[in-house]
């Protein structure tokens, strides 16, 4: 068994360093491995630390406890053996398509003739056959993507390293690239002997995976493993992929069990991260959710589809209508709530003040700032507790979103304001006095 | 390395094939380069002994000769120039202990008057080749070095500090060594920025000639043959008609070198720009063109780039690093605490000498006086960059919005930022001395002769990158007049001016030691100020003097930026579109 396994982690953590210097740990105890002949895929939110798994795994960075373990050796830095296809295709944008392909050769010193040959064989292999010259700039995304496909595959990779390497094409050019990865990959044409992807679409998880792995967020811990043992190539509506992206969905959507098992609506603490959506998002999504088809309630692939938005932007509107109490969010499903179909059809300013009602009672962020406002004789106050107080649990960075997204959601309730230049938060200011 | 074609041609025999029409045309001029290059090389090793006076010949006959020695100088300073900048770079990048001592130098450095370097370097150069011209050849070369080299290393470092995460992390999982990065990744990446500073630098490389060329420092008076030098024989002997021919000679120099140089290695360049964005036009260049059409020029670019790459599998990593154990060892965490330790402990005691320096060797009435220059040095900088930031900044936007003329523009003001304040020397002395103005206020337009024009060039580019959609806007708005400006023009050039005033500011503070003293012939005019007394102080060759003038120097200016420009830029960045 344990020389079938590729990858192995055993107990892995990591944290980063926040701005004051408290450690805050992205991922917990994770235990994973990935054995010959699977593709497994990674689900989680942003914020999961699904590319720090990813990346510790690719030898990028280091583990600060547990192992990581590449066929029995542990991992130190970027392994031969292990290959990596990016986001944002990470291609050499001065180099050609050729060079780019070669790069992974040059490196390992093979000499230009073979070089040649075997970028040659993979350029043909991913239909790029022709491109040889051209300059990535001149390409477009699909394109670009299978050069860097392309990259990773020529060195012969033991494991292929997938980081969102869909998510930057559009839907159909995505597709097709998917395809034409398991199709090498099924056929065995090509020498890799595990994929890895880390994805938020579920489609494309359940299209392409034998393995869902979820990823819970705030640290990261493995929640879930979904096995899936449909045959390749699998059809997008078939009934058995479809109850598999809904089961999936359900589980994305789940709160963690401590929290659930308490019965009330758990308290959320100062630090909660807030979802990074947008209040005319959230009333976007309101609308189309309270009027028809919907009538107040949907299947979370069905909205995705009516939106025409994909389910990483999507997940944190359902989170802030459910920590707005506008919304309740179930096993795939979500449904309004009786104050959310109230809200969709107020006028604007009823909305504004549902809103700031909500925002204090459910955020106790913005309660806070409310509160120290109040008590300031001059109804202002600098942003920095705020932002010190969020340091406490979260990375700098982070601390800094958060309070962007308490800012727009609290002017836009009228619950407090913001003035960019001063960098001050204050009452609004028809109750200064 | 970075090859200028497909590789595949290099496969091909050299001179295989037939020369075109295109070998023909280039041949005679890449013949006349490199004859030009060997006799001026030739030239620089003559024997010399100390005092000997080299004669500088005022016949505008003997111009070409001297614009070729100085290009010679300023090429190889540049050629020195990236160099060091290549080796700063690459360790300050590397290795986090060794930012913390280089960046702050690099600081210091740049705020050091050229005289400063000169009054350091020109004995132990002349010591290096007894003899001979070469060492006061060498003293030349690095005086203009250190008006070149400063910002390129900054601009390199900086690049490559901000290569984006996912190009290096690829880099990383397929392996490339240290050197291959380099090369493959950080320097490509950063040739956009850094052509862009090699040009400044070469400006700033002009505008110092005259002291870098005519070396009068510590009682020393030698003149190597060169444009700079023929600038100070000409202001000593009065003679305008000089001026103007050297005037020429320099329009010439610049013209040729960047056609010759900078044109096709910025269209070649092209390539490396980082953003998709097609708004760039690219620029076009005829000797690229011509060479790329060349069969001969064409087949030897092959092979060279084809050898170039050869080298890229030295030091290439040697094992496979997922199995290498030597992690991070904690010893090296101690050794950074002990660093962390040792440079301020260091700098301690520098502080400590220079009291002690000031107080036993200049004592502390001089300390103050030349304090109170510096103030009243800064005081002109500032009042000089606001004056002439009223000046053009709104020529400045009214040019940008007109795509037309920016172009145009910014090649007259990349001569103008050339341009060595002496030339003006005639004109300022001229005038001063007939209408019998007051040096310590006529002189200080000086300062800013050369360094307005940085000014003026970085408004009209950002004037140019203003968003037409938000001009569109602001004229359905009804915005007219003064308002259009203060909501619009003014806060959307507001980041793209304090970088070219950060610029002018460093540079006005060079220049004040060649503005507030000015010669014409036996007519000197001396404004009060820092530069006037560094400028003095070295002509006296007063070490102890000079140090302290230029230690001073560097004080207000590293305050200067740390407190004002710092914080405006910032400023700035939080508010750029």
């Amino acid at each position: 068994m344990r020389e079938n396994l590729l990858m192995e982690l055993n107990g892995v953590a990591k944290s980063f360093r926040s701005a004051d210097g408290a450690p805050r740990l992205i991922l917990d105890n994770v235990n994973f491995s990935l054995a010959k002949g699977e593709i497994v895929a990674l689900l989680g939110k942003s914020g999961s630390g699904k590319s720090t798994l990813l990346r510790i795994m690719a030898g990028l960075i280091a583990s600060d406890a547990g192992k990581a373990m590449y066929r029995g050796k542990d991992i130190c830095g970027p392994a031969l053996g292990v290959a990596m296809v990016f986001q944002s295709f990470a291609l050499f944008p001065w180099l050609t398509v050729q060079q780019n392909v070669e790069l992974g050769l040059e490196a390992q010193g093979i000499p230009p003739a073979e070089r040649e040959m075997r970028a040659d064989a993979m350029l043909e292999l991913m239909g790029l056959a022709g491109f040889g010259g051209a300059l990535p700039r001149e390409l477009s995304g699909g394109m670009r993507q299978r050069v860097g496909i392309a990259r990773a595959l020529v060195t012969n990779p033991d494991v292929l390293l997938m980081d969102e390497a869909f998510s930057a094409l559009d839907v159909l050019t995505g597709e097709t690239l998917r395809n034409d990865i398991l199709e090498l990959w099924d056929s065995n044409k090509i020498p890799t002997r595990g994929i890895l992807i880390v994805s938020h679409n579920i489609e494309e998880a359940v299209m392409m995976a034998d393995r869902i792995i979820i990823l819970s967020s705030g640290p990261g811990r493995i929640r879930n493993e979904v096995k899936i043992e449909l045959p390749r190539p699998r059809t997008v509506d078939s009934t058995e992929v479809r109850s598999l992206i809904d089961d999936v969905y359900g589980l994305m959507t789940m709160r963690p069990i401590h929290e659930v098992r308490s019965g009330a609506v758990p308290a959320t603490p100062v630090d909660y991260r807030l979802p990074e959506t947008d209040v005319s998002r959230i009333e976007g999504i309101l609308e189309l959710l309270a009027y028809a088809p919907f009538n107040g309630k949907a299947d979370l692939p069905q909205l995705s589809e009516e939106a025409e938005l994909s389910d990483e932007e999507l997940f944190p509107t359902y989170e802030a209508l459910g920590l707005l109490g506008l919304a309740h969010v179930d096993k795939g499903d979500i449904s309004l709530t009786p104050l959310g179909l109230r809200y969709a059809e107020a006028e604007k300013t009823v909305r504004q003040e549902l809103f700031g009602q909500q925002l204090l009672t459910h955020v106790p962020l913005a309660a806070r700032i409310r509160q120290q406002l109040e008590q300031e004789p001059t109804g202002t106050s600098r942003e920095e507790p705020f932002i010190e107080l969020l340091e406490e649990f979260l990375k700098a960075d982070e601390a800094k979103r958060v309070l962007e997204v308490a800012v727009e959601w609290g002017r836009y309730g009228e619950v407090y304001e913001y003035d960019f230049h001063t960098g001050r938060l204050k009452l609004p200011d028809q109750q200064e006095k | 390395m970075f090859e200028l074609f497909n590789p595949r041609r290099g496969e091909r025999a050299l001179l295989a094939g037939a020369p075109n029409r295109w070998d023909w045309i280039l041949l005679p001029l890449v013949l006349a380069v490199l004859a030009a290059a060997a006799f001026g090389a030739m030239q620089m090793t003559r024997p010399f002994t100390v005092g000997q006076v080299t004669p500088i010949s005022l016949d505008p006959v003997n111009l070409p000769y001297y614009l070729l020695r100085t290009m010679l100088r300023m090429f190889t300073a540049l050629a020195c120039s990236l160099l060091f900048s290549f080796v700063f770079a690459a360790i300050a990048s590397k290795y986090r202990a060794a930012e913390k001592v280089m960046i702050p130098l690099l600081d210091i450095l740049q705020s050091v008057p050229i005289l400063g370097f000169q009054a350091i370097a020109i004995a132990p150069f002349i010591a290096l080749f007894p003899g001979n011209l070469l060492g006061v050849e060498c003293a030349a070369i690095f005086a203009i070095f250190t008006s070149q080299a400063w910002n390129m290393a900054f601009s390199l470092f900086q690049s490559m500090r901000t290569v984006p995460a996912e190009l290096n992390e690829a880099s990383r999982v397929f392996c490339q060594s240290g050197w291959q990065r380099f090369w493959r990744l950080e320097l490509p990446f950063a040739i956009p920025g850094l052509l862009w500073n090699m040009m400044m630098s070469m400006s700033g490389g002009w505008f110092f000639l005259v002291a870098a060329e005519a070396i009068s420092v510590a009682g020393q008076d030698i003149k190597l043959p060169g444009i700079g030098a023929y600038i100070a024989v000409a202001i000593e002997a009065e003679n305008g008609r000089a001026i103007a021919w050297a005037i020429c000679a320099m329009l010439a120099g610049i013209v040729l070198y960047d056609q010759l140089f900078f044109r096709p290695l910025l269209a070649w360049a092209d390539k490396f720009r980082f953003e998709e964005s097609q708004g760039d036009t690219a620029q076009g260049s005829w000797l690229l063109d011509w060479g790329r059409r060349s069969r001969w020029i064409r087949a030897l670019t092959d092979r060279f780039w084809l050898k170039l790459s050869g080298a890229l599998g030295w030091f290439s990593l040697r094992h496979d690093r997922a199995t290498d154990e030597t992690r991070s060892h904690p010893l090296g965490k101690y050794a950074a605490r002990v660093w962390d330790v040792l440079v301020p402990a260091a700098s301690l005691l520098a502080v400590y000498r220079l009291v002690m320096f000031v107080h036993s060797d200049v004592g502390w009435a001089e300390a103050a006086h030349v304090v109170v220059l510096g103030l009243i040095t800064l005081g002109r900088v500032m009042l000089l960059i606001g004056l002439a930031s009223i000046v053009w900044v709104p020529i400045a936007v009214w040019i940008g919005l007109r795509p037309q003329y920016s172009q145009r523009v910014q090649a007259v003001a990349q001569f103008l930022a050339a341009f060595p304040v002496n030339l003006m020397f005639p004109v300022v002395v001229y005038m001063l001395v007939t209408l019998k103005l007051n040096p310590n206020i006529w002189l200080s337009p000086l300062m800013v002769f050369g360094t307005q024009w940085y000014i003026l060039f970085n408004v009209v580019a950002g004037a140019s990158t203003i968003p037409n959609e938000l001009r569109l806007a602001a004229d359905n708005l009804g915005l007219k007049g003064w308002l259009k400006w203060k909501r619009v023009y003014l806060p959307a050039v507001f980041p793209a001016y304090v970088t070219g005033a950060i610029t002018a500011s460093g540079g006005s503070w060079n220049a004040s030691i060649v503005a507030e003293y000015v010669t014409w012939g036996k007519t000197t005019l001396v404004a009060d100020g820092l530069g006037s007394y560094i400028k003095q102080m070295t002509d006296a060759g007063d070490f102890h003097r000079i140090a302290l003038g230029i230690g001073i120097m560097c004080v207000f200016v590293m305050l200067l930026n740390r407190f004002f420009w710092r914080k405006l830029y910032l400023l700035a960045e939080d508010r750029s579109l």
